[in-house]
């Protein structure tokens, strides 16, 4: 009896000892991938680094000025196709929780989320470059857009779903109209929580690298016209990465170490807007 | 007089209000419909020229003209069954370690953040560290074991592509196990079981379905990732011959080859992305069913 006791005991410690080594195996990986990148990156950037121009190969120096502000207008583009109709629907799908249209958008921003990037990237392909016959911004900023949409959505109603009703309720009893309800009630009450929601998916679409590869395409040069190809983070990552020459192979890290403490700042700057300007109900 | 103008102002905004908001719900659903339908009329040349065949069709000849999808299928196949294998340990370690040992406190917090971050982690990056470190670290792998060691293929990439799920299933099986009721663990517990068995015999059986959908939306996410296996799995468009050997997947062939292609190279490329549409669209569907109609459940016990 005892020995049964104590065995059951032996596993319960083995099981938990397991869990938690397991669960600690997994965040090798990430302590690696900063690792690598502090190491490779940092030495690299400097203010050349960030402020130059991409140079052909056999010349030193150079770097991804032009890449910064490309990704800068990529997403400044996505979020102007992509905010105020992602904010739309989801004051629909609030609005709306039940009906067929509202559980059809729901599943569709569902599949939405779910399809591929490099799908979007073909998409905006055919829809963009193909009828303009050239790589534009203006494609990126489309594709990139399309992947934000579902998860402005669906912040957006799921943040608005949390405001208590009678919040409404006491703004229509006062006379309110619906709308004005809505634009000036339930919306500013819910700002923190749909900025978040904006703050994430830019934080989604800074890395992106597959539905930019035939639609901004990349360049070397500084471009601030939308209708040409531009050069983002992410792309010039990947160009240089997969070059031979072990020069721009740093030069890919450095670039890393600029994208990464990118999304990490828009992550932490949504954690902080959603813990600081959260409005307790 | 005055209030009544007043009045048909406001019903005027608020009919234009409301108009909007359908609308812009609506144009949601077009965009979706309007990818399908675009990927189905721009794969119609292939569709014609190879039907079903396609997907049987061992060689992808550009010379010949010849399509056939079935490297990149297996391709995505090996890759994601392999990554998925890889991963669920970890990402039901996590689960359990976040969702029943340590529900909050600093190491709970730890894990937490650090499982965000790696899945905040952008793709190509992985790409980038996979080339620099698990590459010479398979190649030595493969010469220890004896097959060419070409460093990239299968089986680096689903290494990387295991790593890049498990914050994705972890949190979704995390999710689940919390939402077990309380009452069904206290009885066990009351009857003297130790806690593994509670999360043997309770837990686990309970949250199973929701883990499921957890590893199955995992799946979606394998399939479709493409950057990072674009640079690890070594861009072969023949079949594989095992998991050390070169390959394709589905989404890694179409980011290689289409910004070159034109005519029935395009259109085959477009073909595979409508299958890659669809599938995703299937698992994604059915992995939010489950999980929805456990939420579901789960309310009305608390209720």
């Amino acid at each position: 009896m005892e020995d049964h006791v104590r065995m059951r005991l032996i596993k319960n410690h083995i099981f938990k000892g397991t869990v938690v080594l397991f669960a600690f195996i997994s965040l090798l990986p990430l302590l690696l991938i900063l690792y690598y990148i502090t190491k490779n990156g940092i030495s690299v950037i400097n203010w050349d680094f960030l402020m130059n121009l991409p140079r052909p190969i056999g010349e030193t120096g150079g770097g991804v000025f032009n890449a910064i502000i490309g990704t800068i207008i990529l997403i400044a583009l996505s979020c102007v196709f992509s905010i105020p109709f992602g904010i739309a629907a989801g004051i629909y799908l609030a609005e709306n929780s039940v009906g067929k249209l509202g559980n059809l958008v729901r599943l569709c921003v569902i599949v939405l989320q779910g399809t591929p990037s490099i799908v979007i990237g073909i998409i905006a392909y055919l829809w963009v470059v193909a009828p303009l016959h050239t790589f534009s911004a203006l494609s990126g900023g489309v594709a990139l857009s399309i992947m934000m949409l579902p998860v402005i959505v669906k912040t957006t109603e799921e943040t608005l779903k949390l405001i208590p009703y009678h919040l409404k309720e006491a703004s229509l009893a006062l006379g309110v109209p619906y709308y004005k309800t809505i634009l000036k009630v339930i919306l500013p009450s819910g700002l923190s929580g749909i900025l978040t929601g904006i703050l994430l998916s830019v934080a989604r679409i800074t890395g992106e690298t597959a539905p930019l590869l035939f639609t901004a395409f990349g360049s070397q040069f500084m471009n601030w016209n939308i209708f040409k190809p531009i050069d983002s983070l992410p792309y010039r990552i990947f160009y240089y990465a997969m070059s031979p020459y072990p020069e721009w192979h740093t030069f890919a890290w450095g670039a890393s170490f600029i994208l990464v403490v990118l999304t990490l700042a828009f992550n932490l700057i949504a954690r902080g807007v959603s813990i600081k300007w959260k409005i307790q109900f | 007089m005055k209030m009544g103008k007043q009045q048909t102002g406001t019903d005027r905004s608020e009919r234009r209000f409301t108009k909007t908001l359908m609308v812009s719900a609506v144009l949601i659903a077009c965009l979706l419909f309007a990818i399908a339908l675009t990927l189905l009329i721009e794969s119609i040349p292939a569709i014609k020229t190879f039907g079903l065949g396609f997907f049987i069709g061992k060689t992808w000849n550009a010379a010949s003209e010849k399509f056939g999808a079935l490297p990149f299928l297996v391709g995505t196949l090996l890759t994601s069954f392999l990554a998925l294998l890889i991963s669920i340990p970890f990402s039901i370690a996590i689960s359990i370690f976040l969702g029943e040992y340590f529900k909050e406190g600093a190491l709970s917090t730890f894990l937490r953040s650090s499982v965000e971050v790696l899945a905040g982690i952008p793709s190509v990056i992985y790409g980038l560290w996979g080339l620099f470190l698990l590459m010479p670290l398979a190649r030595a792998i493969e010469i220890r074991l004896g097959v060419p060691p070409h460093g990239v293929g299968i089986f680096t990439s689903s290494l990387i592509l295991a790593i890049m799920v498990i914050p994705f299933s972890a949190s979704i099986g995390r999710e689940v196990i919390t939402l077990v009721p309380s009452d069904l663990k206290e009885a066990a517990y009351s009857l003297g079981a130790t806690r593994f068995e509670v999360l043997k015999n309770i837990v686990i059986p309970y949250a199973r379905s929701g883990i499921i959908a957890g590893i199955l939306l995992a799946l979606g996410r394998a399939i479709g990732e493409t950057m990072a296996v674009t640079m690890l799995i070594g861009n072969s468009n023949f079949l594989p011959t095992g998991i050390f050997s070169p390959a394709n997947t589905m989404a890694s062939v179409i980011a290689n080859e289409f910004a070159e292609a034109t005519g029935i190279v395009s259109s085959s490329l477009i073909y595979i992305a409508l299958v890659l549409f669809l599938v995703t669209m299937l698992v994604n569907i059915i992995g939010n069913y489950i999980i929805q109609k456990i939420s579901i459940e789960a309310s009305k016990e608390v209720t």
